[in-house]
């Protein structure tokens, strides 16, 4: 029984509290929350780890266990407050007017129930069905949400379905009730771009047909620009900006909504032009939040008198939705935007560093011969194939794709952490492909070194930072004796710009981005001439991502070092890199420089994964490339080409039965591909630059 | 909400602060003190042994007084009364605690030398060496620990060494396997990679990146150890495999008096009362361990 | 799966092959015990050197071994000196004695762990919760000789309710069951409860029971379909495997209370030197362990439908 149509927002929240109450007191994550969502309408929640987001999302769903609790403030859903509800009667609103989708769908799923059941539950539960009836829907719901194979779904276990799979099931399951709200926490976050978009396109279509009202959480700007309607930009736990998407992402008034923005790279700018602005400070922890605005103690606009008392929301004039958290947010003007003005100086190309030829790298998942005791059988995977690449000095070289493409075996198979089982690795003119990092002598070793993807493991958590680059130092030969140890650590914790106080910390006294500083600093002790870094910025939040990207290409240029950067992120490698290589399923499938892999022609999957990438910025239009399909298991690769199951250019049998052949584009641009020349050569670029918003 | 506590300054006497630090949050945990509380009784009482005004443990005096009766003499006081053969109580429990922790103690220390090497190796190597090692653990853990103590006892013989190799049997190949468990874990975090990758020897790996992360576990577990290992020495005497004779042996004091139970209550119930508190110390203790672990 | 099974099953074979060879080892290299043994302490050693001579002995060690298994594997484990009978007949019917105390002790402690464990795990920090963690500890404290000696002061000196020893001399009789039994679930409960409490509270905090309680289910539905079929599968693999730890606990209650059963058997035959029968005792022991190891390994991937079906993705 479906309440009439009402006029009234579906859901209201005001002034909400949110507290955690731990053995340390009360610690507020979310503060004077205010949110409305009409009918329909898709908000958007945005900001970095720790703002209170997901608080937000669990209280409405009144799912904050134990330790948390509203402490003020209403949630007015389709009028009528959740707060004083008991359990039963939020039972008949959870799954069945308001449904929630999930961050991690695998974790989502209970592993040991068929799909079915678990789908079956809802229907069953929240309307009177019989199980025959409840079983039809729940099949329609599967195809409605672009699965294939629906019957075999629905007697899989979690287990047996991809990520992305998954997680169309768990929107499978939050719809069969026909909700009025769907509360999306970073539903996209565990999974690879082009899968995100089929996913995002999923989501929009059916808020369209179903009229859905959706709360969209992400920390990623340009998911909820290509999503959402509205945004509401949170910091400390409290809203700082909201209003229409195009209108504060075309003329954002708030400082940190502005920071957010200048941290991230966008297409259409770059190093030249707009460099990359890193949020000074770190997010204040809750016990610890400055008196005024909370943002104050990193704002550049701070003046004294102003700042220093409690900010409201205040409206913007001129009949825009626009609501501000910021005295001088009448004062603030951003300046305008760099543009790419032509492609960006060319560098002078250095001496090859690195050539790899016919790179192969098999390794075998299970474990050893003998396997009665520790496990199970064994396959191999073929994580490189063919790779043939070149790096010159001074150069940055990214390598991108989505995962499972080889990209993370090729940089261990570099180093030296595995050992390639065919093909050459050249480095300074050295064959080092079959040594082994144990047996590669001290000086190969510092001239190439890694810098890792995880901030939470990059450091030795028993020992002080010192001790970790002091045995860097020893152990290159760098310095000896305790005091000229001591030297060279402090002027590496300068090159990277941490105050010598921190060679007696503790790693966990260190935020995320500290931690990947020093293991910047360790990489480059023994100065490297070349470092490959995998994906040293992903974990980090976009404000830490920025400083941490400048400070490594800022080191890498000025010592002319050779730097591979790692990445699925297709913003930032177009950011800061030279020359590009894509790899899917363990092939190289394009490589060139940035500029011309950016642009036309493209390799399909490129294609595609650039027209995955969420853009933030408004004034860029993207052509919009939906991959159908799921990613094959690295285990059984497709045959010929390994992007035939998913192409959507692909020219026929031939992709399926013959490799495809490397082609030339100019000087250093190369494409594998069936598709002719001019075929390949006709696409469209995939990002439009459609001038300045048309915002004041 | 992932990190509620604030950082610290930067230390300077790292150890002394881990120190101040490790006991700071026992304070906070009821069952770690109870636990340490005991522990520290017991210890006191073995350390104290021969200082401490009591009868020779070994002299035969007046059999079978109930606790707290005076002597013959008029002038000692047997506090917990003597056993079947005339001997004090009190004095023989607390000489047996001051035996039972010494051999204990040696023992695990023993079984962690040899776990944690075959842990480390196994674990980091991997292939030939985690096969043969598994399967040596595997071999040694399909005894059930009773009748391996009794095979290995009776076939070698009831000395303190050969006690203390009996334990190391027994125990090194768990210990192994949870050291095992750890480092595969831990060997591919990016610490170890990184050291790795600076050329860092098998040894510095194991006993600089990978041994003193895995020691919240293992200090857990060498407390519970402890206790098993107690149990194990008890129930040896009690079954008459423990200690040689005369030297009091806490279980071997129950068996004594089993026969003739229903006149000597106090001489059973005594030393099954001091096996229990002592082997109750370690278990709390490494609960409370676990609790102060998993809370931060 | 079956190759799963089919390993586990190789894996017990070799380890089963390997411990009987120790123990052969162990017990028959020194030939002139063994003829001491048979023979009497008082046997000269030319006695002895013809009794090895005339039973075989100075036959190569492997010959002997090989023999040794077959006439095992058909039932016939020797004769035993002690008692002068062969050691099958011997073994049989204390094996049965044994394994119904143990499989009282199973009938009492699994439901009665599982139910605590559960219940506790539901609500992790309550009352019964905090209660139930320190009744475990304080019970995996006492060791079974020691709660033996407390149970008796207690039941047979004090309130002489119950007998104190049960061998059973005069016919079978359930009261001398009553003491072993108490002693064996009260030391091994514990265990079984605090594991299955960890692994129910582990997974009232999982993220597919948000998912449950999200969808609107009705809390029973939750912890009956959704908990704990997922945070049984650890505690099962630890029931199975405590056989391992009962049989030690065996061996000192029967000892303790005189009852006729496997442990006493195995221990009187280690302290007599009776060396068929221990050879025989031993690899029963170690036939359970294996075996249930085994179980427990299979039992495990039955349960876990994320290795059972391991590999086969719809894609
Ligand atoms: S109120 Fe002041 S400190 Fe806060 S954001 Fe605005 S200008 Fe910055
Ligand atoms: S070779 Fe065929 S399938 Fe592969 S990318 Fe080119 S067109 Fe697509």
């Amino acid at each position: 029984m479906r309440a009439p149509p009402e006029e009234g927002p579906v859901l209201a929240c005001e002034g909400l509290c949110v507290s955690y109450f731990t053995r340390a007191g009360e610690i507020p994550a979310v503060v004077d929350f205010d949110l409305r969502i009409a009918p329909g309408e898709a908000v958007g929640l945005v900001g970095e780890s720790g703002c209170g987001k997901s608080t937000v999302a669990l209280a409405i769903m009144r799912y904050l266990g134990r330790a948390g609790r509203i402490v003020a403030g209403r949630i007015r859903f389709r009028g009528r407050d959740l707060v004083p509800l008991g359990e039963r009667e939020l039972r008949r609103i959870r799954g069945a007017r308001i449904g929630m989708i999930y961050q991690e769908p695998m974790a989502s799923l209970n592993p040991s129930m068929k799909i079915g059941a678990q789908l079956l539950e809802v229907p069953l539960c929240h309307r009177n069905l019989r199980r025959g009836e409840a079983r039809e829907r729940a099949l329609e719901m599967l195809a409605r949400v672009g699965l294939p194979d629906t019957r075999r779904i629905f007697g899989s276990y979690p287990h047996q379905l991809s990520g992305g799979q998954q997680q169309r099931v768990v929107i499978a399951m939050a719809l069969l009730a026909d909700p009025d709200l769907l509360l999306l926490d970073e539903p996209t976050t565990a999974l690879d771009v082009t899968i995100e978009a089929g996913i995002l396109d999923l989501v929009g279509d059916i808020s369209a047909r179903f009229g859905t009202a959706l709360l969209y959480i992400s920390h990623n700007l340009g998911l909820i620009r290509r999503t959402c309607d509205r945004v509401a930009v949170m910091y400390a736990g409290e809203v700082v900006e909201e209003g229409g998407v195009e209108e504060v992402f075309g003329a954002m008034r708030h400082p940190y909504t502005q920071g957010l923005f200048d941290a991230v790279p966008l297409p259409g700018s770059d190093r030249a032009t707009r460099p990359l602005r890193p949020i000074p400070g770190r997010l204040p922890l809750p016990q610890e939040r400055p008196r005024g605005c909370v943002f104050g103690p990193r704002c550049a606009h701070f003046r004294a008198g102003i700042c220093d008392r409690r900010q409201r929301m205040e409206a913007l004039t001129g009949g825009r939705l626009q609501r501000v958290r910021c005295a001088r947010h009448g004062e603030i003007r951003r300046p305008p935007r760099g543009r790419s003005t032509g492609p960006p100086e060319a560098r002078e190309p250095g001496a090859v560093m690195l050539e790899v030829r016919g790179l192969d790298k098999e390794y075998a998942v299970g474990d050893g011969p003998f396997t009665l005791f520790t496990g199970d059988g064994r396959r191999r995977i073929r994580a490189n194939r063919k790779l043939d690449l070149l790096a010159r000095e001074g150069e940055t070289l990214a390598i991108v794709g989505e995962s499972g493409c080889g990209k993370s075996t090729f940089a261990k198979v570099l180093v030296g952490l595995e050992p390639a089982t065919a093909g050459r690795i050249r480095f300074e003119g050295r064959e080092v492909a079959a040594a082994p990092v144990e047996k590669r002598e001290r000086e190969l070793v510092a001239r190439l070194q890694m810098i890792f993807q995880n901030p939470f493991e990059t450091l030795n958590p028993s020992l002080t930072v010192g001790a970790q680059i002091a045995r860097v130092v020893r152990k290159f030969g760098l310095a000896r004796g305790r005091e000229e140890v001591r030297r060279r650590v402090f002027e590496l914790l300068e090159l990277v710009k941490l105050p010598r106080e921190f060679f007696w910390r503790r790693p966990r006294q260190l935020s995320g981005g500290q931690k990947q500083r020093i293991g910047i600093a360790r990489a480059f002790a023994g100065d490297p001439k070349l470092v490959v870094a995998d994906e040293p910025v992903s974990a980090l939040d976009v404000s830490v991502q920025a400083a941490v990207v400048e400070l490594l290409t800022d080191i890498q240029r000025r010592r002319r070092t050779t730097l591979l950067f790692i990445s699925h992120d297709l913003s930032l490698v177009r950011y800061l890199a030279d020359r590009v290589v894509v790899m899917y399923l363990g092939r190289i499938v394009e490589q060139g420089t940035a500029e011309a892999v950016f642009t036309p022609p493209y390799h399909p999957y490129t294609e595609a994964l650039l027209s995955a990438v969420p853009v933030a910025d408004p004034a860029v239009v993207t052509r919009r490339i939906i991959l159908e399909g799921e990613l094959p298991s690295a285990l059984e690769p497709p045959s010929g080409c390994p992007f035939h199951t998913r192409c959507p250019r692909k020219a026929g049998a031939l992709c399926e039965e013959r490799e495809p052949p490397e082609q030339r584009f100019g000087a250093d641009h190369r494409i594998a591909c069936h598709l002719p020349a001019e075929e390949l050569a006709r696409g469209a670029t995939v990002f439009r630059d459609a001038g300045l918003p048309g915002f004041p | 909400m992932r990190r509620l506590r604030a950082p610290g300054p930067g230390e300077a006497a790292s150890a002394a602060t881990a120190l101040r630090r490790a006991l700071g949050s026992l304070r906070e945990s009821p069952l770690a003190i109870t636990g340490a509380a005991i522990l520290a009784f017991w210890l006191a009482m073995a350390v104290l042994a021969p200082v401490l005004p009591l009868a020779d443990p070994n002299l035969p005096l007046e059999p079978l007084r109930p606790p707290l009766s005076v002597g013959a003499d008029g002038s000692t006081t047997f506090w917990l009364g003597t056993d079947i053969k005339g001997r004090d109580v009190l004095s023989r429990l607390i000489w047996g605690a001051r035996r039972v922790l010494v051999w204990a103690g040696l023992a695990t220390l023993a079984a962690y030398l040899v776990g944690i090497a075959m842990g480390l190796v196994a674990g980091y190597r991997g292939g030939w060496w985690d096969e043969a090692l598994s399967f040596l653990a595997n071999l040694l853990l399909s005894f059930p620990v009773m009748v391996l103590y009794i095979v290995v006892i009776t076939r070698i013989g009831a000395s303190p060494i050969n006690i203390v190799l009996a334990v190391t049997f027994a125990s090194a190949p768990a210990i192994m396997r949870i050291v095992r468990g750890l480092v595969l874990d831990l060997k591919t975090r990016d610490y170890v990679l990184a050291a790795r990758t600076r050329g860092e020897g098998a040894l510095w790996i194991m006993f600089v990146e990978l041994l003193p992360n895995a020691r919240g576990p293992l200090i857990v577990d060498a407390c519970l150890r402890m206790g098993y290992t107690t149990i194990a020495l008890a129930t040896l005497g009690f079954l008459g495999l423990g200690l040689p004779p005369p030297d009091p042996d806490w279980g071997a004091m129950i068996a004594e008096t089993q026969p003739m139970g229903a006149f000597a209550g106090h001489a059973m119930l005594f030393p099954a009362l001091a096996v229990s508190s002592l082997v109750l110390g370690f278990n709390l203790l490494a609960d409370g361990l676990r609790e102060i672990s998993l809370r931060d | 799966m079956l190759r799963l099974a089919a390993r586990r099953f190789g894996a017990m074979i070799l380890i089963m092959a390997v411990v009987s060879f120790i123990l052969f080892l162990i017990f028959e290299t020194d030939k002139l015990a063994v003829a001491g043994k048979v023979l009497g302490p008082y046997s000269s050693l030319e006695q002895r050197e013809l009794w090895l001579e005339r039973e075989g002995y100075n036959r190569p060690f492997l010959v002997r071994y090989g023999e040794w298994v077959t006439d095992a594997l058909r039932g016939d484990f020797g004769e035993s000196i002690r008692f002068k009978a062969p050691v099958a007949d011997l073994l049989w019917p204390r094996l049965a004695n044994s394994a119904i105390l143990a499989g009282l002790v199973f009938l009492l402690m699994i439901p009665l762990s599982l139910l605590l464990g559960v219940l506790a795990g539901m609500r992790e920090g309550s009352l019964l919760d905090r209660g139930l963690s320190f009744l475990s500890i304080l019970t995996t404290s006492v060791p079974e000789f020691a709660s033996a000696a407390f149970l008796v002061a207690l039941f047979v000196f004090e309130l002489r309710w119950l007998p104190g020893t049960s061998a059973m001399t005069g016919g079978f009789d359930w009261s001398q069951l009553v003491l072993p039994v108490a002693v064996l679930v009260l030391y091994d409960f514990g265990y079984v409860a605090r594991m299955t409490r960890a692994s129910m509270a582990e997974v009232m905090t999982s993220h597919y029971i948000r998912t449950a309680i999200l969808k609107g289910l009705p809390r029973h539905r939750v912890v009956l379909r959704h908990a704990l079929r997922n945070a049984l599968i650890a505690p099962f693999t630890v029931i199975v495997l405590q056989l391992n730890w009962l049989l030690s606990g065996v061996i000192v209650v029967e000892v303790f209370f005189a009852y006729k059963g496997f442990g006493a058997l195995l221990y009187d035959a280690a302290m007599f030197g009776d060396i068929y029968l221990i050879e025989a005792c031993t690899m029963v022991a170690v036939f359970v362990a294996v075996f249930s190891q085994f179980v427990s390994d299979v039992g495990y991937t039955l349960l876990n439908p994320r290795i059972r079906f391991a590999g086969s993705t719809v894609r």
